[in-house]
């Protein structure tokens, strides 16, 4: 009982992370129509916003102590962040500790402004060529991006940690009256949990409830009668794929305590979110987060010892398994809208 | 010729030439000169332009005819090696029975995922060919192990049954052959301070190529092709006037899974290994990338698209520093240093970038392909570049099926 | 044109052996050598050509970039630049820093992207174009199970980088393949010992292991030494190569009565599984009135600093560490930090030592014939090149030395300075006899020249 408890909740924290990553890729993909290969590198770009914020904050002055010596022999350099000069060693080093959460007001303009000049300066021409030319741009774009931050940060991952705040575990089984200790569960894994909740109805909300939303919808819809009635529907999806880039960069700047981020970081999710998207059916926004959870959900049980001990290897492909008995059930997906993307 | 119009000949003959004069025209620079780094003429490269030929001229049949997008291909491939290589494992090392055992067995395999995942069609197809071949990957890299060898793949050793094999030294390892002959035989021809090397299993490599280059146009041009282009341009169409579509896309997604294990058995014979990688998505969507920068749905772009990938991974990452000292070293060192500062990142380890770059320029320049490019060459050589240029634009898109 | 170089192709154009004619079939371009033994790619002329195939792009390019780090440092030391390096400290000295036999060592370098197509591609390209006379590096077990194959077909010596999996010097071991990084089995046997003592002999292990080879042998060496002093195996569990969130694996550990958990985990997926183990408190907790362990069995200095804070205090085993004391080691860190900076990983320091093995084999050979070569490395003895005294056995090509047992730190002074080593298990305890079942179902075969 408290196994499954468990892994529920390890794959509402999968889930999270799959639905938020999917949510953006619809947006782009099932609504404006681009086969959108740089997705995941968004994401990666997320979580290097992240570890650069960290890298910023602790920039540092170097001074020389005598008493200890390098690997070399020499006088060791002792870093001393300048945040820690400025504002006392105290506050200083406190913040670089909420690095991380801090890092969110750094990455929103900043994947913002990425996805504002991937738009337009690439995207845009890409509209109406075929599907095949958006996978070939796109990867090459992906691969660009993944060789930049190769080329600054390095192939190994990246250790960001969490605000020691939220180092320990939250008891579950305390709080439902089992023994304490039996359900624990992370603190920075809730977080993200929590956030990402916050993300998908915000997301949900901007497009249901603003007059903003109404349109891009309708232009989702139908494009060219949006653009008939005088409705500048192109600057609209400018923006919207800006929501898109920022949102996938929010998966990853939350994302990077769980998983030290490294430079291929987005292609391990590319595939993963491609499949979310489709299982959820394309264009439906909805779709793709209740995929998102459910695969997540389905991968944790698969992995469990009850599980394996029966059908081996099952964590290896139950994503993928999952994804042929569902299109082969519903042809578009759990909840695909009829015409998109189907030739 | 062959039943080809005198178009197809022209093309026909040209691949022809080119394959056979391939040791000579890939190694234009001489020996030992600071050029012969971009030197592809090779053995082991040009089996690899060939092989990967054969699998995105597969792939093209598919994709380029029926638009029918498989993420999944790589899956054929490596069934076709597993299936090779344990031919030369059990029966023999030659060769040949070696490749039909890859054939049939990644026919039967296609036909299988075919008939599952061509229920579906646009992106819905696409996934469903990923998600098998994902499985696959998944599965012979961990669950398989005893039948694919896992991680370190499947060698030939000298344990090996060989029960065909009579006169096999005992405990020798096997060495792939082609009735006797070694696959890595080769023959070497100074000319010059140049060095050409004729190996054989390239000529036999490039002999099945040609075969299925020759097939791809008779199939492109038959009116079975005509009927798949006819499914890619409107689908609900023909439902109306009651044809049903399953029976011509599954044929070409089995016979494009058939190229697929060919290319996969090949690869064995000229380098006698298998190992689950060449499963993972990446090598599936290697042979997408290849056949839509060469061009999709041309008879001659997914062959040039593989050539290219394949030379940058091959070349490109062999450049070094040093190399780089050696080209720029007659110049200032300030300058050699500012050069060396400013090629380095594109080239070595940093290969990866010159390929995405290439890509997107490619993508955003030439729309239809490497092949639009040569056709805007010979546009300009031949006077007619204005023309060319105005029907580069929107309207010659990978749906054109030009040569 | 100042990159003008003689190499097997070289001779050809010399046509001392042409004669008139301009064609000669061969099998991978078997030459005469000068001593008239014909073997592949015998150099000529005043160079010799070596081929460092290394992983420059994907999760291991950092450790392939320092792999290439200590070649070039060993090229520079064997054609008598830089300070020598642990050719003064080596026990043999049959080096004398004038390149191999007189001739100057060049090198080509390569990608193997850590799939064993890409890197036995890139190595036939050293081999067929090139003309490389030896190709060493890697950073996995199936890269380096594919290369020496390949190796032992074309008649090269491949001298293994880094590779851990029993495998290699086990049932795929070859002939023309060499290692000198400890494996699976070592690790076993040197952490036993040491965790008897830090967490006595009654415990309950929980293993997670990554589902391919490397993992396996890993995971049998682990279990097989710790339930030989007294431990219990709870539970092993398969973990995908691809996965990255581990928390699936580590929540059952907290519903099972373990009290110590095991990563055999490598790489990026070491860093997460550990990454995830601590998030979910394991580091914290008390089972059976004992305070709950988590080991790792195969370190690495560069995918430790990775995990951050995560590895103080926890157990490892490495092949060696930029903080032994010792000559030889002392050499090397000031060779290479003084060039690069930092100091060189225990990747770095396995691919310089097997460079300067086969130089000095060569040396000793008196030909860079792949059999004299086998021959020469053979039960070689040897001392000083950080390991303390060495044998390359004869029967597996495995090299037999000290293993260091190792820590997480728990207060580094710098982002070097994550582990500490905790003992020096002595060979003797980490050798085995060659037909262990470990390592059973392998046969060297005969060593292969070429031509």
């Amino acid at each position: 009982m408290d196994a499954i408890l468990l892994q529920t909740l390890n794959g509402l924290d999968k889930g999270s992370a799959y639905a938020l990553i999917a949510l953006g890729l619809t947006l782009i993909f099932g609504t404006l129509g681009v086969v959108n290969f740089a997705h995941g590198a968004l994401f990666m770009m997320g979580a290097f916003c992240a570890v650069t914020f960290n890298k910023l904050l602790t920039l540092s002055t170097i001074t020389l102590d005598p008493e200890k010596k390098d690997f070399l022999g020499n006088p060791l350099q002792v870093r001393t962040p300048y945040i820690e000069d400025w504002l006392g060693p105290e506050l200083g080093a406190a913040i670089i500790d909420w690095s991380v959460p801090l890092a969110i007001l750094f990455a929103i303009p900043v994947m913002i402004i990425i996805g504002l000049v991937m738009e337009r300066g690439l995207i845009k021409y890409f509209y109406k060529r075929p599907h095949a030319d958006q996978i070939l741009v796109t990867f090459g774009l992906a691969i660009v991006l993944q060789e930049i931050i190769k080329f600054y940060y390095g192939a190994n991952p990246i250790p960001t940690p969490a605000p020691s705040a939220f180092a320990g575990s939250f008891d579950f089984g305390a709080l439902i009256g089992m023994d304490p200790g039996t359900i624990i569960y992370p603190y920075w894994r809730l977080v993200y949990f929590a956030f990402a909740l916050l993300v998908i109805v915000a997301v949900f909300v901007f497009l249901r409830f603003t007059t903003f939303g109404m349109v891009v919808r309708a232009g989702m819809a139908d494009r060219e009668t949006v653009g008939l009635l005088g409705i500048n529907i192109d600057k609209r999806f400018t923006i919207m794929f800006a929501i898109a880039a920022c949102v996938a960069g929010l998966a990853g700047v939350m994302y990077a305590p769980i998983n030290s981020p490294n430079y291929h970081m987005g292609m391990d999710f590319l595939v993963l979110s491609f499949v979310v998207v489709v299982v959820g059916g394309m264009g439906s926004l909805a779709g793709a987060v209740l995929a998102g959870f459910l695969l997540g959900i389905l991968e944790s049980f698969a992995s469990m010892t009850q599980v394996l001990d029966v059908l081996p290897g099952i964590n290896q492909i139950i994503i993928y398994l999952v994804a042929i008995v569902v299109l082969l059930t519903r042809p578009r997906g759990l909840m695909g809208r009829k015409g998109v993307m189907e030739d | 010729m062959l039943k080809l119009d005198s178009k197809d000949t022209r093309l026909f003959l040209i691949v022809i030439a080119m394959t056979l004069l391939a040791p000579f025209i890939l190694n234009p620079f001489p020996e030992g000169s600071n050029l012969a780094q971009f030197n592809a003429g090779y053995p082991d490269l040009m089996q690899r332009f060939v092989i990967f030929g054969i699998f995105a001229i597969g792939f093209n049949l598919l994709f380029g005819l029926t638009g029918y997008l498989s993420f999944g291909h790589a899956a054929f491939l490596g069934v076709g090696s597993y299936a090779s290589i344990w031919m030369m494992k059990l029966l023999t090392v030659n060769v040949i029975p070696a490749m039909f055992a890859s054939v049939i067995v990644s026919g039967l395999f296609a036909l299988v995922v075919g008939y599952v995942c061509l229920r579906r069609s646009g992106i819905y197809f696409s996934i469903l060919t990923l998600a098998f071949a994902q499985m696959s990957f998944a599965l012979a890299y961990s669950v398989l192990t005893p039948l694919t060898g896992g991680e370190t793949g499947l060698q030939l050793k000298a344990a090996d049954p060989r029960i065909l094999d009579f006169g096999a030294a005992e405990g020798s390892i096997g060495r792939a052959s082609f009735f006797g002959i070694d696959m890595r035989a080769s023959m070497e021809l100074p000319v010059g301070s140049w060095l050409f090397t004729l190996n054989f299993g390239y000529y036999l490599a490039a002999f099945v190529m040609l075969i299925a280059f020759y097939v791809s146009i008779r199939i492109f041009r038959s009116p079975f092709g005509m009927m798949l282009r006819a499914v890619k341009s409107n689908q609900n169409r023909l439902n109306y006037t009651g044809v049903s579509t399953k029976p011509y896309t599954l044929a070409v997604f089995v016979i494009s899974g058939m190229y697929a294990g060919l290319a996969g058995g090949l690869l064995v014979a000229m380098d006698t290994q298998v190992g689950p990688e060449r499963m993972f998505w990446t090598a599936s969507g290697e042979v997408v990338l290849m056949t839509i920068l060469g061009g999709a749905g041309t008879l001659i772009g997914p062959v040039l698209g593989a050539g290219f990938i394949k030379y940058m991974e091959n070349i490109v990452s062999k450049i070094n520093s040093k190399t780089l000292e050696a080209w720029f070293g007659f110049l200032p060192d300030g300058l050699e240093d500012a050069l060396i500062t400013i090629v380095y990142p594109f080239v070595g380890k940093g290969w990866h970038l010159t390929l995405g770059i290439m890509f997107m320029l490619v993508v955003i320049f030439l729309p239809g392909g490497l092949v639009e490019g040569g056709k805007r060459i010979g546009g300009w050589l031949t006077g007619k570049g204005r023309k060319s240029k105005t029907d580069g634009g929107q309207e010659a898109t990978a749906s054109t099926p030009a040569e | 044109m100042s990159g003008f170089k003689m190499n097997r192709r070289g001779l050809l154009k010399s046509g001392a052996v042409m004669g008139a004619g301009l064609a000669m079939p061969t099998v991978f371009a078997g030459r005469l050598a000068a001593d008239g033994h014909a073997f592949t790619n015998a150099p000529t002329g005043g160079t010799v050509t070596l081929g460092f195939n290394v992983p420059q792009s994907g999760p291991y390019a950092d450790e392939g970039a320092d792999e290439l780090r200590a070649y070039q440092l060993a090229v520079e030391h064997l054609n008598g630049e830089g300070d020598g390096g642990m050719m003064s400290t080596f026990s043999s000295k049959a080096l004398n820093g004038t390149g191999i036999m007189g001739k100057k060592v060049e090198f080509v370098t390569g990608d193997t992207q850590t799939k064993s197509d890409a890197a036995r591609a890139s190595a036939k390209s050293m081999i067929e174009k090139d003309g490389a006379v030896m190709i060493t590096g890697g950073s996995s077990s199936g890269v380096a199970v594919a290369v020496q194959a390949l190796c032992q077909e074309a008649g090269v010596i491949f001298m293994a980088g880094l590779t851990h999996s029993n495998d290699t010097t086990g049932k795929d071991r070859k002939a023309n393949g060499f290692r000198h990084f400890f494996n699976s089995y070592m690790s076993g046997a040197a952490l036993a010992p040491v965790l008897k003592n830090a967490y006595g002999t009654d415990r309950n292990a929980y293993h997670l292991t990554a589902d391919y080879n490397w993992g396996y042998t890993t995971e049998q060496a682990v279990k097989e030494s710790t339930e030989a002093m007294g431990w219990n195996t709870v539970n092993t569990v398969l973990t995908p190569l691809a996965a990255t969130d581990f928390s699936a694996y580590i929540t059952p550990v907290l519903q099972s009565d373990a009290d110590v958990l095991v990563l055999n985990h490598y790489g990026g997926n070491m860093v997460n599984s550990l990454t995830n183990a601590v998030q979910f408190g394991l580091r914290d907790r008390i089972v059976n009135g004992k305070n709950f362990e988590i080991i790792v069995p195969l370190y690495s200095r560069l995918m430790a600093k990775g995990a951050g804070a995560n590895v103080k205090g926890i157990f490892g085993s490495t092949n060696w560490h930029w903080s032994l004391q010792d000559e030889g080691s002392q050499a090397f860190v000031k060779s290479f930090g003084t060039k690069y900076g930092f100091p060189p990983s225990q990747a770095a320091h396995t691919c310089y030592v097997q460079a300067m093995l086969y130089a000095d084999a060569v040396e000793r050979a008196g030909s860079f014939n792949p059999c004299a070569v086998v021959e020469a490395l053979e039960g070689f003895e040897f001392d000083g090149m950080g390991n303390g005294p060495t044998l390359y056995r004869a029967e597996d090509h495995q090299c037999f030395k000290d293993v260091l047992v190792v820590r997480g730190k728990e207060n580094p002074t710098s982002e070097f300075d994550l582990l500490e080593i905790v003992e020096v298990t002595p060979v003797d305890q980490v050798t085995y006899a060659p037909d262990h079942p470990q390592f059973a179902g392998g046969s060297l075969g005969t060593c292969n020249p070429g031509a």
